[in-house]
């Protein structure tokens, strides 16, 4: 893709770079200083949009090379079928290497036990650190950005964990310039967030021009779901609907994709990009706040859970 | 289940939006995060759940409307001392322009947030209370935008409500301002009188203050002439691009069927443009070579500036690796082993001569010693200079000798945000504990080293 130059009066200088312009060169040039200072990068690869735009970055910031570090998934047991289906795609398609870190395995071998809500995004963050531990990954990229939550927004792209991969808000190093510090002692690992300065709009007009394949899931389709906490879920395996709650079809679409659980479909009837893109720009609620329960949990969960070592 | 391919964009949809980097700066009482909430508020880019989120807040502290403030309040330790404890960063668009706003706070301990926030941006705001005037704070505002080479800044007089909208008592404010801003070499200052709580000026133009005739907050920041860095801080935005800079990230060689002998040095330009066929200048080598092709992320291309992110190729196999400096061989940068630099120290263990740090420079890391600190410069005593301090002690800003195991390419900042600046980190935990800027601290400093009034640690 090459950069387009604005011509507009008010922009000024013709060597102007469009926003996406600026935000794809800054993730790329966030993803070389990693291949070129740590010795075991991987990618937190989900078939989630935000890490579908990740891996596609990748793909160009190493061009004509193949991308020099794995991919890493943690599967919570509840994913959807859809998006597992377009990740093994993806990573065959691309000749990547793929980790997988299984929630299940750990509650089947009675390491974590079940929530009593059946949500398992919390479950996510030992089968994480102890794949970090295990294979020595010492940066680790996640697709968080800033404008999700408030918690994020404090968040540098360089962010140092510690071996327990717990987040020490004071202990953050002043990002300046665009010199990311990444230097961590043993057993220490760094989370690297190259989407840091990106929007939910952006990352779907970027979708949008670079014309990168998604699962279906992130358009609008019919689907049975029934409604808990003021969200459409899927029913499933995972324990839905409850007594009481009644299954209906509905012209749905997810806007972000996580735990079957906790990750709520939104009516919609954006069957393509520039619909969903119409939708997002009209929007009056968050991404996390219209579909992720498990942020709604406390003000500060977020925060709690990124301590923890949450991604 | 099938795949979604995207369907073509109209392009109006993807119209070319710029984007602008933007800090702001205040002192505590000034209204800072009421008029960041205002912004992102008025441009509609606070969304209702999170509206709803900061009225619930509102209520059971007993406020009548929502605190806009509470917006811009991130962290829990935050909000249970009250305070703002880092940098945070917003973003909101409008039709013209996409934003990312660097919001720090205005306490005197935490002039290293400011420093951070403004090393990216392209505008500086400070905001002032029209009742106070310009006060120490605001000096200190005005001397952490001029010495990290803010291009635009923005001087917002807020609480024009409470002063009647009176004209005289903005144009006095803002004709200090402007004048003391000068004086550190700030080569243009846009005066704006607001009121942050009542809305005058931010978004909307004030029913209140006909004798203003200039743009609302937003429409300066909508139309803002940025070049990306392009042409330097010091020349107007727009005018020829200033020597080109290319640190390489990364070196690529897929070494595949498809491509057994490619060869390609991957970085983001730093500074100016580069074009196929120019003869370059490895550093610190020296070696030169021609540049015989430019990859932009897959795609050919005869050009290319900053801050695009490029792969280079080069006409002669030289030994390149993470770390060089690519520049125009006609405009290659001299290198150092001794860097005099103004420094502002960022963190608790202060900084000392004698110590042994690692400097990172644009890719590169080397060893340095801290040969002398030859002053101190108290930010709230008019500049005055403290001569040979015992050591830099975190938030201190002051100049730095140092002396580095290898040479540098080392720009001096006045030229280059990106290539005259460097961190200072310890080599025993990685800590960062310093931020430097290459060369003399402002453009036309205000006198000469004085004394200060308490001087006796000269």
């Amino acid at each position: 893709m090459t950069a387009t130059v604005e011509q507009t009066g008010t922009a000024g200088s013709p060597y102007a770079l469009t926003h996406l312009d600026v935000l794809e060169s800054e993730a790329v040039h966030i993803m070389r200083e990693v291949a070129g200072e740590f010795e075991r990068p991987v990618l937190l690869f989900s078939g989630g949009k935000d890490s579908i735009v990740m891996l596609h970055l990748a793909v160009k910031a190493f061009w004509p090379a193949a991308v020099p570090f794995p991919l890493l998934h943690v599967d919570t047991g509840h994913n959807f079928p859809e998006v597992l289906d377009f990740r093994d795609r993806t990573v065959a398609e691309h000749g990547l290497r793929l980790h997988v870190a299984s929630v299940q395995e750990y509650i089947d071998a009675g390491r974590l036990r079940e929530r009593p809500d059946g949500t398992r995004n919390p479950l996510q963050t030992l089968p994480l650190t102890e794949a970090i531990q295990r294979h020595r990954f010492d940066a680790v990229f996640g697709g968080g950005r800033r404008d999700e939550e408030k918690a994020r927004a404090k968040e540098r792209v360089f962010s140092l964990r510690d071996e327990f991969s717990q987040w020490d808000p004071r202990r953050q190093r002043p990002e300046l310039w665009s010199l990311y510090n990444g230097r961590h002692a043993p057993g220490e690992h760094v989370r690297v967030f190259p989407l840091s300065n990106w929007t939910e709009l952006d990352v779907w007009q970027y979708i949008a021009r670079e014309r990168i394949p998604l699962p279906s899931i992130y358009f609008a389709h019919e689907r049975e779901v029934f409604r808990r906490a003021g969200m459409w879920l899927t029913p499933g395996e995972w324990g839905g609907p409850g007594d009481g709650e009644r299954v209906e079809t509905r012209r749905v679409r997810y806007r972000t994709v996580g735990d079957m659980s906790c990750t709520g479909a939104v009516d919609s009837d954006a069957a393509d990009l520039d619909a969903v893109i119409a939708e997002i720009a009209a929007s009056r609620l968050t991404e996390r706040g219209a579909t992720r329960a498990d942020d709604k949990l406390s003000e500060a969960a977020m925060e709690d859970r990124k301590r923890e070592g949450y991604f | 289940m099938t795949t979604t391919t995207s369907t073509a964009i109209v392009p109006g949809q993807l119209s070319a939006t710029t984007l602008l980097r933007f800090a702001t700066a205040g002192s505590v009482d000034d209204g800072k995060s009421t008029l960041v909430g205002r912004l992102l508020h008025d441009s509609k880019s606070v969304l209702a759940d999170q509206l709803e989120a900061v009225e619930r807040v509102s209520r059971t502290r007993g406020q009548d409307g929502p605190d806009l403030a509470l917006l811009t309040d991130g962290l829990r330790a935050e909000r249970e001392q009250g305070i703002t404890i880092d940098v945070a960063y917003r973003y909101f668009a409008t039709p013209r322009r996409r934003f990312i706003l660097a919001d720090t706070p205005g306490h005197v301990q935490y002039t290293r947030n400011m420093v951070t926030g403004a090393s990216t941006a392209q505008l500086a705001v400070v905001l002032v209370d029209a009742r106070n005037g310009v006060v120490e704070q605001t000096r200190r505002h005005a001397a952490v935008a001029a010495l990290l080479r803010v291009p635009h800044v923005v001087l917002a007089v807020n609480k024009m409500d409470l002063v009647d909208y009176a004209e005289p008592d903005f144009a006095a404010i803002a004709e200090e301002f402007t004048g003391y801003a000068a004086s550190l070499g700030v080569p243009e200052v846009t005066a704006i009188p607001i009121s942050a709580l009542a809305g005058d000026n931010v978004v909307e133009p004030s029913a209140h203050m006909d004798w203003y005739g200039g743009p609302t907050v937003l429409e300066h920041l909508e139309t803002v002439r940025v070049g990306h860095d392009l042409a330097g801080p010091a020349q107007p935005a727009g005018s020829a691009p200033g020597p080109a800079r290319f640190p390489v990230q990364y070196v690529i060689r897929p070494q595949s069927a498809e491509h057994p002998d490619y060869r390609g040095y991957a970085g983001q330009i730093a500074s100016g443009l580069l074009r196929v066929g120019e003869s370059v200048t490895v550093l610190p080598s020296g070696r030169t070579t021609t540049i015989s092709a430019i990859d932009a992320l897959g795609e050919p291309v005869e050009a290319a500036w900053a801050p695009q992110s490029v792969t280079l190729r080069l006409a002669d196999d030289l030994d390149v690796s993470r770390g060089d400096l690519i520049a125009p061989t006609a405009s290659a940068p001299a290198v150092t082993q001794d860097v005099l630099a103004t420094v502002c120290h960022l963190h608790e263990r202060p900084l000392t001569v004698g110590e042994r740090v690692l400097l990172r420079h644009g890719t590169r890391t080397v060893k340095a010693i801290v040969k002398e600190l030859p002053y101190r410069i108290d930010l709230s005593q008019g500049l005055a200079h403290h001569s040979a301090p015992v050591a830099l002690e975190v938030n201190d800003i002051g100049a730095v000798r140092l002396r580095t195991a290898e040479p540098l390419p080392l720009d001096s900042y006045a030229d280059s945000r990106q290539t005259g600046s460097f961190l200072l980190i310890d080599p025993a935990d990685g800590t960062t504990l310093t931020a430097g800027m290459a060369g003399e601290a402002f453009a036309q400093r205000a006198g000469g080293p004085v004394a200060a009034p308490d001087g006796w640690d000269f």
